[in-house]
């Protein structure tokens, strides 16, 4: 049996090659609607519906935000009709205890993982993996549909936890022992926990066929001429992602598996010396709670580069796209994701500084993490440098990824303060962290997201969203980011601790009511501001201003040189040739080189 | 660009797999480093605790029993055949590889049945372990025996041995039921008129994984 039997002769190989040689192959597909819409294996289609999911749960995930805003801005005032909508949740008008920490963890649960995994690489790893690197569809995909399927899954059981009798868990979305382990700690932790355990097992299952899928698209169906370093920014920055989820999430399924053994088969992984109000005490002995942290943050620190890293490399292709000049250092772009891929590994334990780590430990934990402001300062010049003396097309796509590269560095100089574990002590479980993460990957990540949505939005559905409607949403939401989460700096600051209910009872924080107020009020505007953007998106699909050439921002990657509404096969006839990198943009006296177009051998060199 | 074709292939320059492969082969691949991090992070944990434990009970006294041998002190000789066994089967699961390379239909479906047998044989011994652990009175959460020093032990050395070589049993289950559906698609010329067993390849790698992992797990809860 040779090699060439096995890499031809593969019935699944055979699909992608077939539609190779005969275009009509897929025009000939009888497509009903259940197979086209629901169980697709289209990329484009799933990169669809990973895209509309997540947006359904990112409204879910802002509402809770503005439900426990309301709470945090006005603690003294009732709202009747939140009893309308919440029932006994609001017992009175007034979010009850239990609730608004059930909102928070929910919030950060559904935004990290549904909207900001999920919904943005899903979505773009879907859309532009086979797109850009020149191929039919995914490697397998089959399991890029059960990818999908497993996501929604997991979306439904995640959404009804939110609707049974005990309420959702409510112990933070970090899930920490012993609160996230005995159903007897609060309502919360009893079936809302197995809830959201068995919706996040989904979720890593989907993210594990997805991934799996990304990483071996990327290795092996790049079109002829596309070499690891000619791939656009943005797949070497998807591929890195997937590789980041297929290493650290089966950490987090273990987690997940010992804490469903401690909720139900006695045993004490991360149980020790517990006693509950009412209960008493427990005979659990020998276990850690603080393991469960290790396991936790070995995922949740990559995590945060999951969410982050797409957010980068498409900002870089988009900056690079509208400065109509080439990425400056792309070689350094690329070694600075592989080198932030290998430190995300080796940094989860500055979430646990405060832990009763060892001091000498925690000294090497942080040097390691002051170590990622290399490479992302490295990628943060380079952005800076690209646009440096460029004559800069205001797209609303380019305007968002500049609002990454802002957000990035402002949320990135509030790391440096976190990293260090002696500043920690005082920093750690403040508005000061809230602050932090929520620049630098919730919104930065978002801008990355809604970058990607505007400029790649024609090539979904053939139409553009409105430009008019894109503006507001831009300025309103940069300008309100800033306003929402700069106080924040100086609560934490002060000392002003994350998740409490009610702040006006202590005299050190009464000083911020006002603030609250004014952070609540402007959390509703930017809310309102994003159910804008959604009505654009959906009015759009239907009725936005038609595409009618078929590369719109004049750029140089391959999804350009498909038809404007691709069919499931991305090109019809051959599958272009490629002979150029991702860059050639204003040169030789030319706007931009197509990356199919031959080397010229009178061409400048880059 | 009308180049001559160089010399040296270009693995890297696309249009071909780097490493030669077909997308699932690389797919298993990325699937078991995938699945090392899982068992590496139970069996980390099992470090982790163990050694913040004040003490630990003897392998050599809790599994020092043989079916049907009565009351007979033979430490670690029952989990010491199961090793084998499992060892064996990846033997001849080498085999049933070697044999659809060769195209060799009978060969392949000769060796995936020793297989199969091979890995039921371990499965029925593990149900065998952990039946005569129970009776013992050992479970999850229940620990009947003491430690090195005769202290009364936690319950986290039973806690950590039934979930670990729970989840290492369900991986081999899940093995068998792949070769199984292997050895029906083989039986009914699925792969031969494919042209390759490359099928059975995919299921050699997650096989020799099992294994694998079989070897620290042996080598963590019965030598230390």
């Amino acid at each position: 049996m040779s090699n060439e039997a096995v890499l031809h002769g593969h019935p699944e190989v055979v699909t992608t090659h077939e539609v190779h040689h005969d275009e009509h192959h897929v025009h000939h597909h009888k497509e009903t609607f259940i197979t086209k819409y629901v169980f697709s294996q289209d990329h484009k289609m799933i990169a669809k519906q990973f895209l509309i999911t997540g947006m359904t749960w990112a409204i879910i995930g802002g509402l809770m935000s503005v439900l426990f805003r309301l709470q945090l801005g006005y603690p003294d005032q009732t709202f009747p009709w939140l009893e309308d909508i919440l029932g006994r949740w609001a017992k009175g008008g007034k979010i009850t205890a239990e609730n608004y920490y059930a909102l928070v963890t929910m919030h950060g649960t559904v935004l990290v993982f549904f909207v900001l995994t999920g919904g943005l690489s899903g979505t773009f790893a879907n859309f532009l993996i086979p797109l850009q690197c020149g191929a039919r569809d995914m490697a397998s995909p089959f399991m890029n549909m059960l990818s999908y399927w497993f996501f929604f899954g997991g979306s439904v059981v995640m959404l009804s936890s939110l609707f049974i009798q005990t309420g959702p868990f409510s112990g933070g979305w970090t899930a920490y022992p012993p609160l996230s382990a005995l159903g007897d700690a609060s309502p919360g932790s009893k079936t809302g926990m197995d809830l959201w355990i068995t919706a996040m097992a989904m979720f890593v299952i989907s993210s594990l066929l997805g991934g799996l899928n990304y990483i071996s698209t990327v290795l092996n169906l790049r079109t002829k001429g596309m070499s690891m370093t000619r791939l656009p920014l943005t797949i070497w920055a998807l591929f890195f992602t997937a590789v980041l989820g297929v290493l650290s999430f089966p950490v987090l399924l273990s987690g997940f598996i010992l804490l469903l053994f401690d909720r139900h088969a006695g045993t004490s992984f991360y149980l020790s010396d517990i006693y509950i109000n009412g209960v008493g005490a427990l005979p659990n002995e020998g276990g850690s709670a603080i393991l469960f942290q290790h396991l936790f943050w070995f995922l949740g620190h990559p995590e945060v580069y999951i969410i982050l890293l797409p957010a980068m490399g498409m900002a870089s292709e988009i900056l690079s796209v509208n400065a109509r000049k080439p990425i400056f250092g792309y070689m350094a772009m690329v070694g600075s994701l592989f080198a932030i891929t290998i430190l995300a590994f080796l940094v989860w334990a500055h979430h646990m500084f405060v832990t009763g780590l060892n001091p000498f430990l925690g000294s090497v934990f942080v040097l390691l993490t002051l170590l990622i402001a290399v490479p992302s300062a490295i990628k943060v010049f380079n952005w800076l440098t690209t646009i440096w003396k460029a004559n800069i097309r205001f797209t609303p796509g380019m305007l968002f990824a500049l609002g990454f590269v802002s957000l990035f560095i402002s949320g990135g100089l509030t790391g440096i303060f976190l990293g260090n574990s002696t500043l920690d002590i005082h920093l750690h479980d403040t508005y000061f962290v809230i602050a932090h993460f929520h620049i630098v990957m919730g919104v930065s990540a978002f801008f990355g997201m809604f970058a990607g949505i505007y400029h790649w939005f024609p090539k979904m559905y053939g139409r553009y969203l409105n430009s008019t409607m894109a503006y507001v949403h831009f300025w309103v939401t940069l300008i309100g980011a800033y306003l929402i989460f700069w106080p924040m700096h100086y609560e934490g600051l002060a000392g002003m601790p994350r998740r409490y209910l009610d702040y006006s009872i202590w005299e050190s924080f009464k000083q911020f009511s006002d603030l609250n107020k004014f952070i609540s009020t402007v959390a509703m505007i930017v809310f309102a501001v994003q159910l804008m953007f959604v009505f654009n998106f959906f009015y759009s699909i239907f009725k936005g201003r038609k595409v009618t050439t078929q590369n719109p921002w004049g750029s140089t990657t391959l999804e350009w040189t498909a038809p404007i509404r691709p069919g499931h096969g991305n090109w019809p006839g051959e599958i272009p040739e490629v002979h150029r990198w991702a860059y050639d943009y204003s040169k030789d006296g030319r706007d931009f080189i197509p990356q199919t177009e031959p080397i010229n051998p009178n061409e400048s060199k880059h | 660009m009308a180049q001559a074709v160089p010399a040296n292939q270009k693995w890297w320059g696309g249009g071909r797999s780097p490493f030669n492969v077909e997308y699932g082969k690389l797919m298993m691949w990325y699937f078991l480093m995938s699945d090392a991090f899982t068992f590496g992070a139970f069996l980390i944990s099992y470090g982790t605790v163990r050694f913040s434990s004040n003490g630990w009970p003897d392998p050599n006294h809790v599994f020092s029993s043989f079916p049907f041998a009565g009351s007979m002190h033979m430490p670690l000789v029952f989990v010491s055949l199961m090793t084998f066994i499992l060892i064996a089967s990846s033997v001849t699961m080498v085999l049933a590889v070697g044999a659809g390379h060769a195209m060799d239909k009978k060969g392949v479906m000769k060796y995936l049945f020793f297989t199969i047998i091979g890995g039921l044989m371990f499965l029925g011994c593990q149900a065998w372990e952990w039946t005569h652990l129970h009776h013992e009175g050992a479970w999850w959460g229940r620990n009947p025996f003491l430690n090195f020093d005769g202290t009364p032990s936690s319950t986290n050395f039973t806690n950590f041995f039934f979930t670990i070589t729970g989840f290492h049993g369900f991986h081999v289950f899940s093995g068998v039921i792949i070769n199984i559906v292997m050895l029906i698609m083989t039986w009914r010329g699925v792969f031969e008129r494919r042209g390759h067993y490359l099928m059975i390849e995919k299921a050699g790698l997650y096989w020799h994984f099992v294994d694998l992992v079989w070897v620290f797990v042996f080598t963590c809860f019965y030598l230390f």
